[in-house]
C-alpha cells in the first residue's frame, strides 16, 4: 500500500506560511489584511537584477547552480530570457518568467529527450496536412529552436537595427505579435506561430512547473496564484466554504535531506 | 525464427483493466493463463513523485511511447492521413494496467436506452428519425442482462455512488458498495442550481473510493485524500481503482497466473477457423516467441485490438462503401463541447484541490431522456461539473477577448486562478458509414506492421447536439450565478490536436447478427469461436458516459462466456 509521508495538515502549514510569509514571498498577494501587508513590503523594496532567493529562515539562499546551460549559447540565452519575460512579464503581481528561471527550465527541456522528439513517432514520409491533422516538424525542437531565436534576432535587426534582447518592451512585443501571425518565417514551411506557440506553452511550463525542473523558482509561480503545489491530502478541507491557503510544497519535499 | 512455448489454456493480449480481470476470474476458477502486456510492470510505488504536473500531464509519462507506434488519421477518405506524431486527441496507455492507471475513474453505466438503441428509436420516432449513413444498431444485450455485470465491476472496484438514483438512469439491483465522495461548496453549487431548474443531479459515481474499502476478493485499498492528480496520473494510495491494486494481485495470488511485460503481440495465428495462439516480440531483446493458446482473448485498447485482428487477417474487413464486413467498423469516439465557464469576480474556490471522479451530473439531456421529435440529433449528453483538482501549467482560463500572452494574460489568468467554474457536456458519439478504422497504406510501427488508420470526423449531428446542450450548460451556469460566462456552442471539424476524451470506440462490435458485428454478447468472436475481442471495440456506438463502467461490466459478461467456451466449446450463444 500506499507509503504515507511528510504530510503536513494543511492548518499547520497555514500558520507556517502566515509566520513566514512577511519574510519569505516578494510579491505574493493574496486577501485581506495579510495580503497587504504582503503587497505593501513588496512595494518598498528597491527593485533588484537579479532576486536575492530568501529561505524561511530568513538567510540568503546558497548560490543555484542549476541556473547554468546544457544547450543554449549564451545568445541564445539571451533571447529567450527576453521573449519569455514578454510572454509572462514582471509586475506588481510579482515576478516575470525571467526571474522564475524559464529560460533556464527551456534550456534544460531542451537538453532533454522531449528536445530530441524522443518519445514521438519521427519515421517519414513528412507530408504537409490539413490543419485538422497536427502541426508537426520533420526538424526536432531543438533545431526549431536554433531557427526560431535566429528568426526573432534577424527581424529584430531588419524593422530595429538593434538586438531582440535590447529592444524597448514595445519593440519586442511587436516582433513577437508578428511571429505569433506567422508573418516572420522560421524556415520552408515552419511560421513564426508554431514557434510562439511553442515559446508560449513552455513560459507557462517554466513558470509553474514544479521547480525541480529549472523555472517556478523557489515555488514563485505557484505562489502568485496560490498554488499549494505537492500536497499529499485535501481530504479535511474539501467540505470548506472558504478559500484555504497553504504554504506550498515541492516535490523537493519527498526526498530525505 | 520464433521459440515455441509450451501451449497454455488461455492467453490475454493486454494487461490493462480487461485483461486483469479476466486474468484473475479465470484463474480463480483454476485455469492457467499467460497474460501478455507490451510495456513495462507497475507498482504503487512507482508514484512516490507523482505530484509532478509537467512529467504525467504535459510529457505523458505513463503513455505509449509514439516513437514506437501511433496511429494515422484524416477526417474523410478523400484525404490522406497522416500520424498522431505527438499526443493529442487522446492519450493511449501502455504498461501493466494499461489506460486503466491513468483514467480518473468516471464509472457510469451506459443507459438502457443505449444497449437498444436501433429498437427504441424506431419504437419512439420511427425509422425515419434516422439519418441515411447513420449505422446505429442493437448491441444484442439488454441492460437487465447486463446489470449482475456492471455491479460486478462496480463492487469489485469499490465504486462510490449514492444509494439513491434518479429514475432516469438504469435500475440498480444493489446499492454502490461506497458512499459517495465528498459533496463540495463547488458541487452544491451546481445541485442547487440543477435542482432549481427542475434537474435531477446525483454524484458521480467514483473508483476513487469515497471510504476504505475491502471487496469481496479480500482486497484492502485506503481512501482518496483528494490530492487533485488523477487523470494522467497513477495512484500513490492505491485509492483509485486500477488493475494493479484490484485484479491483479488476486491474480498473482492463485499460482494459475503468468504475466510477462515487455511482449509486444504482432500477429493471432489461425487456421482460418479457429486461433492456434499469438506470436509475440519480447521488446527489450527482439526474440520472437510463438505462445500456443486453446483460447486467445485480445484485451488491449481499441486501436491494437482491431489492428490485431485486420494485420492477422481474422474476421471480414469492414469495406466503407459498401458498408459489408465488420472489423474496423462502427469507430466512434466522444463529442465534447458546449461547456459554459463562469468566471466569478468575488469567489475563490479551492480549485487546486480535488479528485479524478468527484462531481456531480445531470442525465436529463442524456440518450432519449429527453424528446428528440423536434430536434435533429438523436442521444445527447451528460451535463457535468467535476473538482478534479485544477494544475497550474493546463488552466489558465481568462475572460473572453483576454490576449494570450503578456501582461494582461498574466494579470487575469491569476485573478481567476482560483475563481472560475465549468459546466461541461460529455456527448454520445454515433456512427457513420464512412467512420471506421482500417490499416494505413504508407505508416508502420516499429516491427514493421502498419499503423491503424481513423477516418472520422464531426457530422451535423454532433453539431446540433452541441448547439443543444450548450444552452442546457449556459443555463445552469447563470443559475449558479457568476460575474460573466463564456460559452462554446460551436464544434469545429474533429482536430486531432486538442486533447478531448481517450473514449475511442468501436471496430469490433458487438451484435446478435454476425454479419453486422464482430463479436456476439459474450465477446466471442463469429469468425473464430476460440477468439474474445474485449474492450470498448466492441461498443457499436458511443454513449454520453464515460466507456470504463460499461467496459469492465462486458469484461465481466466475457469471462463467463470463456468459461462456458472451456467447458463446452461452440458458440456460447
Amino acid at each position: 500500500m500506499a507509503e504515507q509521508h511528510n504530510y503536513q495538515p494543511p492548518d499547520k502549514s497555514r500558520r507556517q506560511f502566515l509566520k513566514y510569509s512577511g519574510a519569505a514571498i516578494s510579491g505574493a498577494v493574496i486577501g485581506g489584511v495579510i495580503g497587504g501587508a504582503i503587497a505593501g513590503g513588496f512595494k518598498k523594496k528597491a527593485p533588484v537584477p537579479t532576486p536575492t532567493p530568501t529561505t524561511p529562515g530568513g538567510q540568503a539562499a546558497a548560490a543555484d547552480y542549476n541556473q547554468a546551460t546544457m544547450y543554449f549559447t549564451q545568445s541564445q540565452l539571451q533571447i529567450t530570457q527576453a521573449a519569455v519575460e514578454r510572454i509572462f512579464p514582471k509586475d506588481d503581481l510579482g515576478p516575470g518568467a525571467a526571474e522564475l528561471g524559464v529560460a533556464y527550465y527551456i534550456d534544460h527541456q531542451l537538453a532533454s529527450p522531449w528536445g530530441i522528439n524522443g518519445r514521438e513517432y519521427r519515421i517519414g514520409p513528412y507530408v504537409k496536412g490539413e490543419a485538422t491533422q497536427g502541426d508537426y516538424q520533420s526538424i526536432n525542437r531543438t533545431e526549431v529552436f536554433n531557427l526560431g531565436l535566429i528568426a526573432i534576432q534577424q527581424a529584430s535587426m531588419k524593422k530595429y537595427n538593434n538586438k531582440f534582447p535590447d529592444l524597448t518592451d514595445e519593440q519586442k512585443d511587436a516582433i513577437l505579435t508578428l511571429l505569433e501571425k506567422g508573418d516572420i518565417e522560421v524556415i520552408n514551411g515552419i511560421t513564426g506561430t508554431s514557434f510562439f506557440n511553442l515559446l508560449r506553452t513552455l513560459t507557462l511550463e517554466g513558470a509553474y512547473a514544479d521547480p525541480l525542473y529549472g523555472g517556478n523558482k523557489n515555488m514563485q509561480g505557484w505562489k502568485m496564484r496560490k498554488y499549494p503545489g505537492n500536497q499529499m491530502s485535501y481530504a479535511n478541507i474539501m467540505e470548506k466554504a472558504e478559500f484555504v491557503a497553504m504554504k506550498p510544497m515541492s516535490l523537493r519535499d519527498h526526498i530525505a535531506h | 525464427m520464433a521459440t515455441k512455448m509450451p501451449k497454455v489454456p488461455v492467453v490475454i493480449v493486454g494487461m490493462g483493466w480487461l485483461g486483469g480481470i479476466i486474468a484473475a476470474e479465470l484463474s480463480k476458477q483454476g485455469v492457467k493463463v499467460v497474460g501478455l502486456e507490451r510495456g513495462k510492470p507497475r507498482a504503487t510505488e512507482d508514484y512516490y513523485m507523482v505530484h509532478d504536473e509537467l512529467r504525467y500531464a504535459q510529457r505523458y509519462d505513463l503513455m505509449q511511447d509514439l516513437s514506437k507506434e501511433t496511429i494515422t488519421f484524416r477526417n474523410t477518405s478523400k484525404m490522406t492521413a497522416l500520424p498522431m506524431r505527438s499526443y493529442g486527441s487522446f492519450l493511449i496507455g501502455e504498461g501493466l494496467g494499461g489506460a486503466g492507471i491513468h483514467w480518473n475513474g468516471q464509472t457510469y453505466r451506459f443507459l438502457p436506452y443505449d444497449f437498444e438503441i436501433y429498437s427504441k428509436t424506431v419504437e419512439r420516432y420511427g425509422k425515419k428519425k434516422i439519418p441515411d449513413g447513420m449505422m446505429i444498431q442493437d448491441w444484442g444485450i439488454t441492460y437487465d442482462e447486463l446489470e449482475p455485470y456492471f455491479y460486478k465491476f462496480e463492487e469489485v472496484a469499490g465504486i462510490s455512488g449514492e444509494q439513491e438514483q434518479t429514475p432516469l438512469v438504469g435500475k440498480r439491483s444493489k446499492p454502490f458498495p461506497t458512499k459517495p465522495m465528498m459533496k463540495t461548496p463547488i458541487l452544491k453549487m451546481f445541485e442547487d442550481a440543477t435542482k432549481k431548474l427542475g434537474y435531477h443531479p446525483y454524484m458521480m459515481p467514483s473508483a476513487n473510493l469515497s471510504e476504505q474499502y475491502t471487496n469481496s476478493d479480500g482486497i484492502t485499498r485506503a481512501a482518496c485524500q483528494y490530492c487533485g492528480y488523477c487523470e494522467r496520473f497513477g495512484c500513490e494510495y492505491g485509492a483509485k481503482a486500477d488493475p494493479v491494486v484490484t485484479v491483479l494481485p488476486v491474480a498473482n495470488k492463485t499460482g494459475n497466473f503468468e504475466l510477462r511485460t515487455y511482449s509486444n503481440v504482432v500477429e493471432v495465428q489461425h487456421d482460418g477457423k479457429k486461433a492456434t495462439g499469438v506470436v509475440y516480440v519480447n521488446t527489450v531483446t527482439g526474440e520472437r516467441f510463438e505462445q500456443p493458446a486453446d483460447v486467445v482473448i485480445l484485451a488491449s485498447y481499441v486501436f491494437n485490438n482491431v489492428r490485431l485482428l485486420l494485420t492477422s487477417k481474422l474476421g471480414k474487413p469492414y469495406d466503407p462503401k459498401t458498408g459489408k464486413g465488420v472489423v474496423g467498423k462502427n469507430y466512434c469516439y466522444q463529442t465534447n463541447g458546449g461547456s459554459a465557464t463562469g468566471f466569478f469576480d468575488d469567489k475563490e474556490f479551492n480549485l487546486y484541490a480535488g479528485a479524478g471522479s468527484l462531481g456531480m451530473e445531470i442525465p436529463d439531456f442524456n440518450g432519449d431522456n429527453f424528446d428528440h421529435t423536434d430536434l435533429n440529433f438523436l442521444h445527447g449528453a451528460g451535463i457535468r461539473i467535476s473538482q478534479t483538482g485544477q494544475r497550474p501549467i493546463a488552466t489558465n482560463p481568462v475572460p473572453k477577448g483576454t490576449p494570450t500572452w503578456g501582461a494582461e494574460f498574466k494579470k487575469q489568468s491569476l485573478k481567476y486562478a482560483n475563481s472560475t467554474l465549468t459546466v461541461s457536456p460529455q456527448g454520445s458519439s454515433l456512427p457513420w458509414q464512412h467512420h471506421y478504422l482500417d490499416l494505413d497504406p504508407t505508416f508502420k510501427d516499429a516491427y514493421g506492421l502498419p499503423l491503424m488508420r481513423i477516418t472520422f470526423d464531426f457530422e451535423d449531428q454532433d453539431r446540433e447536439m452541441i448547439k443543444y446542450v450548450a444552452s442546457k450548460s449556459e443555463e445552469i451556469m447563470k443559475e449558479m450565478n457568476p460575474t460573466s460566462i463564456g460559452v462554446s456552442n460551436k464544434l469545429g471539424p474533429y482536430n486531432i490536436v486538442p486533447y478531448q476524451s481517450t473514449h475511442n470506440t468501436g471496430g469490433a462490435i458487438m451484435g446478435a447478427d454476425p454479419s453486422t458485428s464482430v463479436v456476439n454478447s459474450y465477446l466471442q468472436m463469429w469468425d473464430a469461436e476460440n477468439v474474445f475481442v474485449v474492450g470498448a471495440s466492441a461498443f457499436p456506438h458511443n454513449s454520453g458516459y464515460n466507456p470504463t463502467g460499461t467496459v469492465g461490466a462486458l469484461a465481466y459478461r466475457a469471462v463467463d462466456g470463456i468459461a462456458k467456451y472451456l467447458k463446452n466449446g461452440g458458440m456460447v450463444v
